[in-house]
C-alpha cells in the first residue's frame, strides 16, 4: 500500500490530537488500508479538511457539556447538610442564550457544508471519462475514450481527476474508495457521478457500501494509479487479444475446458470470443494477470486463491452467479496453466 | 372490580375472571395491558440481544466463518427489526400504558379494548414475524436475466432462514428477483401487522389525552411524559400511513408481480428509499422521545427541582417531531439525489440539533444547584443524556454531507444510532423501569445491584460502541459478513465483542434484581422516591381503579405540592400537614369510597387480533388453495370479533360494587 505523503504540516497538527483523544485507537489498527484518515487525492482531502474542524468543534461542545454534568453531579449532590434547593423554573436569557450558541456553531459548519457538496458534485472540465457499473458481487469498469472494458481493478492515471459515471444493472451497489473521494450509490434506472483522483502513483482499496445481498461483504475494489506514460500504455493494451496457448501444452487443454464447460458464456476472453461484457456477465479474463485480485477483488490473484475459486465458487462467495462446475483437480490445474498465459 | 353481569347481553357469557390466565387474555386495563407489553418486548429484548451476540461473536474475527453469510445477513436484518419494533416501541407502549392514565389522573385510557386490540396484534405481529423460521429456506437471487445465482448446500441453515434484505428492505434488492422466498414477505407483512398496532395504540392515547385529564390539568400542566407521549402519538399517526402503503407496495410487488419497485419495468427504486424514511426518520423520535419524557420526569425527581424551562423542553420535543419529517433524506445524501436537495437535508438536519440541545441544556439546568440523590434511576437518567450528547454530536457530524460520504454505510453510523438508541433509548427506558418499579410491586429494586448494572452497562456499552465510530473511520462498512486481516479491523472489532459480553452480565443482573425484587424487595410505601405526580399519590402498587377519587390540580407537579410549600427563599418546606395527607391517601386509594365503575373484561379483542396474522399467511401462502382459504377465514374471524364487541356494551352494569 503507497503511503505517499506529501507535507501538509497543518493537517499533520489536526490529526495529532485526535489521535492522543482517541488514545489506544493510534496503538493497534491505525490506518489500514481502507482508513478514510489518510486522504490520498484532492477530493477526500476535501472531505478530510471539512471533517475534522467538525471533529473539533464537536470535541469542544462535548467537553463543555459533559464537563457541566460531571460537574453539576460532583458539586450539587445530596450532602449531609446541604440545604434544599431553590424550586428554580427556568430563565428566559439562559435558554435563548443556550438556542443562540448552537445556531451558530451550526450556521458556521452549515456554510462550508453547501459550498463543499457544490465542489464535490461537478466534475472538472479535463476529467477522464470513466464507466463503472456495478454487478452482484463486482465492479466492472469501461473506458469510453477507447472501449476498453476490465473488471474488479480501476486503473487511472495518477495526478489527473477522473470522473466516474456509474449504474448497476442489477440492485443498488456504493461505490467507496476512502483514499479517494467519499461514496456512492450506482442505483439502478439512474446515473450518479464520483470524482477520483489519486495524487501519486499507488493502490488503493475500495469496498461496496451498501448491502447488495448474499455477498455484499466480498465486494470490494481496487484503484491502481500509474504515472500517466504507464498508464496511456496500459489502456491501449487493452484493446489487443490475448496470446493462443501453444498447442498440446496444458494451457491449450485449459483453454479447450473453458469453452467446453461454460465459461465462456459468460466471460469474455478475446480473441476466443468477443461478446461484450454485460449485465449479469462476469469479468472480462483477457487481461486477468495483470490484476491482483480476484473474484471482486475478495481474493489474491494466486494460483492457491484461483483454485479455490474454481473449485467452489459459492462456497468461497455465497450466491455466486458462478456455478460450482464440479471440476476435477486436473482440470482446474489445466485451467489455471491458461488463465496464467492471460498477460 | 366490576362484577360481570348475571345476565349476558350478547350471544357470549361475559370473561369473569379476575385472576388466571383468562383474566389476562381478556384483561382490558391498562396497568395489566401495560405489564404485557413490557414483558413480552422484554422477551424480544433478549431474542433481539442474543442475535446481537451472535453478530458481535462472529466478528471477532476477520474473515470469520463462524456464521454463514445468509446467517450474518439475517441476524442484523432480525435484529434491527427486533429491537426497533419488538422492543423499543413496545417498550415505550408498556410505560405509555401503564402510566399515561395515572400521570393525568384516570382510571384507563379512552378506549380500554382498543388498547387490548393493540396489545395482542403486536404479539400476534411478532410471533407471525420470528415463525419465519419454519416456513423459509435460503434461497439465491434469480439474477436480472434470468440467470440464478447458486448455493452450497452448507449456506443452508435454519438461522440463515430469516429474513435477510436489511430492516430497510432496499428495494430492488428486497424484491422478488434478488431476494426470492419467503422470508421478505414475513418481513414486510409482520411491519404492517406491528405498524396496525402502533396506530391504533396512537389514536388511543391522543383521545386519552385530549378527554381524561384530571380536572384543573391544563396541557401545559401536564408531566412531560405524556407531553412526549402525545408528540410520538402524532408522529406515528402520519408517518405510519406512509410505511404502511410502501410496505403493500413492497407485498404487491413480491406477491403480485406489480413492479412499483421493478426497474425493467419502469419502477423507480429510490421512491422506495424517500416513502422508507419518510417513516423511518420520524421513527427515530418514536423510539427516542419517550425515553426523553421519561429522563425529564427522573431527573426533577432526583435533583429536588421542577424541571428547568419546561415549557421550552415540550415545545423542544414538539419542534424535534415537525423538523423530524423534513430530514428523511439524510439517510441518502450518497443516493441518486441532487446537490440542492442534499443542501436542503443538510440544513434541516442541522436545524434539528437545535432544539435537541435545548432538551440537554435544560436537564442540565434541572441538575445545576440541586440536591442530586443517585439512586439508580437517576444514574440511568445522567447516562442517559451523557451518553445521548455522544450520539447528537455524532449526529451532526452526518449533516455535514461531504464527510457523510465517508461515514455512511460505515460502523461509524453503527456507533452513532446505538448511542442514540441504546445509550439513550434503552438506558431511559431503564431508569423508568428502576423509577416505577415499586408502582407495580409495591416493592423497591435492590439499589446495589440497580447501580452494579448501571457501571457494568456504562463500561460494557461504551466499550462495544465507541470502537465502532473508529472502525467506521478505518474503512469498516456496515452489514459486512467478513472483514479482510490486511484492514487491521480486528483488535477494535474484538473490544466491541468484549464490550457485548459485558451488557450482557449486566442484563443478568437486571434480571436477577428483578426477579428477586419482585417477591423479597423493600417495600416501597406509597411515595419512596418523594416524587412530584399524580401516579405516585396513590398506593403502590397501583389499585385496580387506579384513583378512588379523581384527582385534583392546581399546578405542574401536582403531587409535589400538595406535600410542599415554599419558604421565602424559594426552597421547599414540607407542610405540616403532608404526612397526613399522604397516609390518608394511601388509605382512600385501597379503600374507595363510593363505588366505582370500570369496563369489564372482553374476549372480542383478542379475537380481532387473532384474524390478521392469519390472513397475512394466507397472503404468504396465497398461490395454493390452503392460502386462499386462510385469506377468508382470517377475515371472518377479525369480523366476528368486530362484531362481537360492536354488540357488547364497554360496561355491563352500572350497579357494579367495588370489591378489594
Amino acid at each position: 500500500m503507497m503511503r505517499a505523503m506529501a507535507s501538509r504540516p497543518l493537517r499533520r497538527l489536526l490529526r495529532a490530537a485526535p489521535l492522543l483523544l482517541l488514545g489506544a485507537c493510534s496503538l493497534i489498527g491505525i490506518d489500514g488500508p481502507m482508513t478514510s484518515l489518510e486522504p490520498q487525492g484532492p477530493f477526500s482531502e476535501q472531505i478530510n479538511d471539512l471533517f475534522w474542524p467538525v471533529f473539533w468543534t464537536a470535541v469542544v461542545v462535548f467537553v463543555l457539556v459533559e464537563g457541566a454534568i460531571v460537574a453539576a453531579s460532583f458539586l450539587f449532590r445530596d450532602r449531609p447538610g446541604r440545604k434544599e434547593p431553590k424550586q428554580v423554573h427556568g430563565n428566559t436569557k439562559l435558554e435563548v442564550i443556550w438556542t443562540a450558541i448552537p445556531v451558530i456553531i451550526l450556521a458556521s459548519i452549515a456554510v462550508p457544508t453547501v459550498r463543499g457538496i457544490f465542489d464535490l458534485t461537478e466534475c472538472g472540465s479535463g476529467a477522464m471519462p470513466v464507466e463503472i457499473y456495478g454487478h452482484q458481487w463486482w465492479f466492472e469498469y469501461r473506458y469510453p475514450e477507447n472501449g476498453a472494458i476490465t473488471g474488479n481493478v480501476l486503473v487511472i492515471p495518477a495526478g489527473r481527476e477522473v470522473c466516474a459515471t456509474m449504474t448497476s444493472e442489477d440492485v443498488i451497489h456504493n461505490y467507496w474508495v476512502p483514499a479517494l473521494n467519499g461514496k456512492r450509490y450506482l442505483v439502478p434506472g439512474h446515473t450518479t457521478y464520483l470524482r477520483l483522483q489519486a495524487d501519486e502513483p499507488g493502490e488503493y482499496w475500495g469496498q461496496c457500501g451498501e448491502f447488495c445481498g448474499l455477498s455484499h461483504s466480498l465486494m470490494r475494489a481496487r484503484v491502481v494509479a500509474l504515472p500517466e506514460a504507464e498508464f496511456q500504455s496500459w489502456l491501449a493494451k487493452q484493446l489487443e487479444p490475448a496470446a493462443e496457448p501453444d498447442e498440446g501444452s496444458e494451457a491449450a487443454a485449459g483453454l479447450a475446458l473453458f469453452q467446453q464447460k461454460g465459461c465462456i458464456q459468460c466471460h469474455t476472453a478475446r480473441p476466443w470470443n468477443t461478446v461484450a461484457n454485460q449485465n449479469f456477465n462476469g469479468p472480462d479474463l483477457t487481461h486477468l494477470m495483470e490484476r491482483d485480485v480476484i473474484a471482486g477483488a475478495a481474493f489474491d490473484n494466486t494460483p492457491e486463491d484461483l483454485k479455490n475459486w474454481l473449485a467452489n465458487p459459492p462456497l468461497e462467495k455465497p450466491g455466486s452467479y458462478m456455478p460450482n462446475l464440479g471440476l476435477t483437480e486436473q482440470e482446474i490445474d489445466s485451467i489455471i496453466a491458461w488463465l496464467e498465459t492471460l498477460k | 372490580m366490576s362484577i360481570a353481569s348475571e345476565r349476558p347481553t350478547t350471544i357470549f357469557r361475559r370473561p369473569a375472571a379476575e385472576t388466571g390466565f383468562w383474566s389476562w387474555v381478556t384483561t382490558v386495563d391498562h396497568k395489566r395491558i401495560g405489564i404485557m407489553y413490557g414483558y413480552t418486548a422484554f422477551a424480544f429484548f433478549l431474542i433481539g440481544g442474543t442475535e446481537a451476540i451472535l453478530i458481535r461473536l462472529h466478528l471477532f474475527k476477520a474473515n470469520s466463518t463462524l456464521l454463514t453469510a445468509a446467517e450474518y445477513n439475517s441476524l442484523f436484518t432480525t435484529h434491527a427489526l427486533t429491537m426497533i419494533f419488538l422492543v423499543v416501541m413496545p417498550m415505550a407502549a408498556a410505560f405509555v400504558n401503564y402510566l399515561l392514565p395515572l400521570l393525568i389522573g384516570a382510571r384507563d385510557v379512552a378506549f380500554p379494548r382498543m388498547n387490548a386490540l393493540s396489545y395482542w396484534i403486536f404479539l400476534f405481529g411478532g410471533i407471525f414475524l420470528y415463525s419465519v423460521i419454519f416456513f423459509a429456506d435460503v434461497t439465491p437471487p434469480t439474477g436480472v436475466q434470468g440467470v440464478p445465482g447458486n448455493i452450497d448446500p452448507s449456506e443452508q441453515t435454519t438461522f440463515g432462514a430469516l429474513p435477510d434484505g436489511g430492516w430497510f428492505m432496499y428495494q430492488p434488492n428486497a424484491g422478488g428477483d434478488f431476494t426470492p422466498g419467503k422470508a421478505l414477505d414475513f418481513a414486510a407483512l409482520g411491519i404492517q401487522i406491528l405498524g396496525l398496532a402502533s396506530l391504533i395504540a396512537s389514536v388511543n392515547f391522543i383521545v386519552t389525552i385530549f378527554n381524561l385529564r384530571a380536572k384543573g390539568m391544563k396541557l401545559l400542566r401536564m408531566p412531560v411524559f405524556v407531553w412526549m407521549s402525545l408528540i410520538v402519538a402524532f408522529l406515528l399517526l402520519f408517518s405510519l400511513p406512509i410505511i404502511a402503503i410502501a410496505l403493500f407496495m413492497v407485498t404487491l410487488d413480491r406477491q403480485f408481480g406489480t413492479m412499483f419497485f421493478d426497474v425493467p419495468a419502469g419502477g423507480d427504486v429510490v421512491l422506495w428509499q424517500h416513502l422508507f424514511w419518510l417513516f423511518g426518520h420520524p421513527e427515530v423520535y418514536v423510539l427516542i422521545l419517550p425515553a426523553m419524557g421519561i429522563v425529564s420526569e427522573l431527573i426533577p425527581v432526583f435533583s429536588r427541582k421542577p424541571l428547568f424551562g419546561y415549557a421550552a423542553i415540550v415545545f423542544a420535543g414538539a419542534g424535534i417531531a415537525f423538523l423530524g419529517f423534513g430530514v428523511w433524506a439524510h439517510h441518502m445524501f450518497a443516493s441518486a439525489i441532487t446537490p440542492v436537495a442534499q443542501a436542503a437535508f443538510a440544513l434541516s438536519t442541522m436545524a434539528i440539533a437545535v432544539p435537541t440541545g435545548v432538551k440537554i441544556f435544560n436537564w442540565l439546568g434541572t441538575m445545576w444547584l440541586g440536591k442530586i440523590k443517585f439512586a439508580t434511576p437517576m444514574l440511568f437518567a445522567i447516562g442517559f443524556v451523557t451518553m445521548f450528547i455522544i450520539g447528537g454530536l455524532s449526529g451532526v457530524t452526518h449533516a455535514v454531507v461531504p464527510s457523510d460520504w465517508q461515514q455512511t454505510d460505515t460502523y461509524y453510523i453503527v456507533g452513532h444510532f446505538h448511542y442514540v438508541l441504546f445509550g439513550g433509548a434503552i438506558f431511559g427506558l431503564f431508569g423508568g423501569l428502576y423509577y416505577w418499579f415499586p408502582k407495580l410491586t409495591g416493592r423497591m429494586m435492590s439499589e446495589r445491584l440497580g447501580k452494579a448494572h448501571f457501571w457494568i452497562w456504562m463500561v460494557g456499552f461504551n466499550l462495544t460502541f465507541a470502537p465502532m465510530h473508529w472502525l467506521g473511520l478505518q474503512g469498516m462498512v456496515r452489514r459486512t459478513w467478513q472483514y479482510a486481516p490486511e484492514t487491521g479491523l480486528q483488535p477494535w472489532n474484538q473490544a466491541a465483542t468484549v464490550g457485548s459480553l459485558i451488557i450482557v452480565v449486566g442484563v443478568l443482573v437486571f434480571m436477577y434484581n428483578w426477579m428477586v425484587s419482585k417477591r423479597r424487595g423493600k417495600p416501597a410505601g406509597m411515595d419512596p422516591w418523594d416524587a412530584r405526580t399524580l401516579e405516585w399519590s396513590i398506593p403502590n402498587p397501583t389499585p385496580v381503579h387506579n384513583f378512588s377519587r379523581p384527582p385534583e390540580v392546581h399546578a405542574l407537579d401536582a403531587f409535589w405540592h400538595m406535600k410542599y410549600g415554599e419558604d421565602e427563599e424559594g426552597r421547599p418546606v414540607r407542610r405540616p400537614e403532608a404526612d397526613v395527607l399522604v397516609a390518608e391517601l394511601d388509605h382512600i386509594g385501597t379503600n374507595p369510597p363510593e363505588p366505582v365503575h370500570l369496563p369489564n373484561p372482553s374476549y372480542f379483542p383478542i379475537v380481532a387480533a387473532a384474524g390478521l396474522p392469519t390472513i397475512a399467511y394466507g397472503i404468504v401462502f396465497h398461490v395454493s388453495a390452503l392460502g386462499k382459504g386462510l385469506i377468508l377465514l382470517g377475515i371472518l374471524i377479525t369480523l366476528t370479533g368486530l362484531i362481537g364487541w360492536a354488540t357488547e356494551p364497554l360496561e355491563e352494569t352500572h350497579e357494579a360494587a367495588v370489591h378489594v
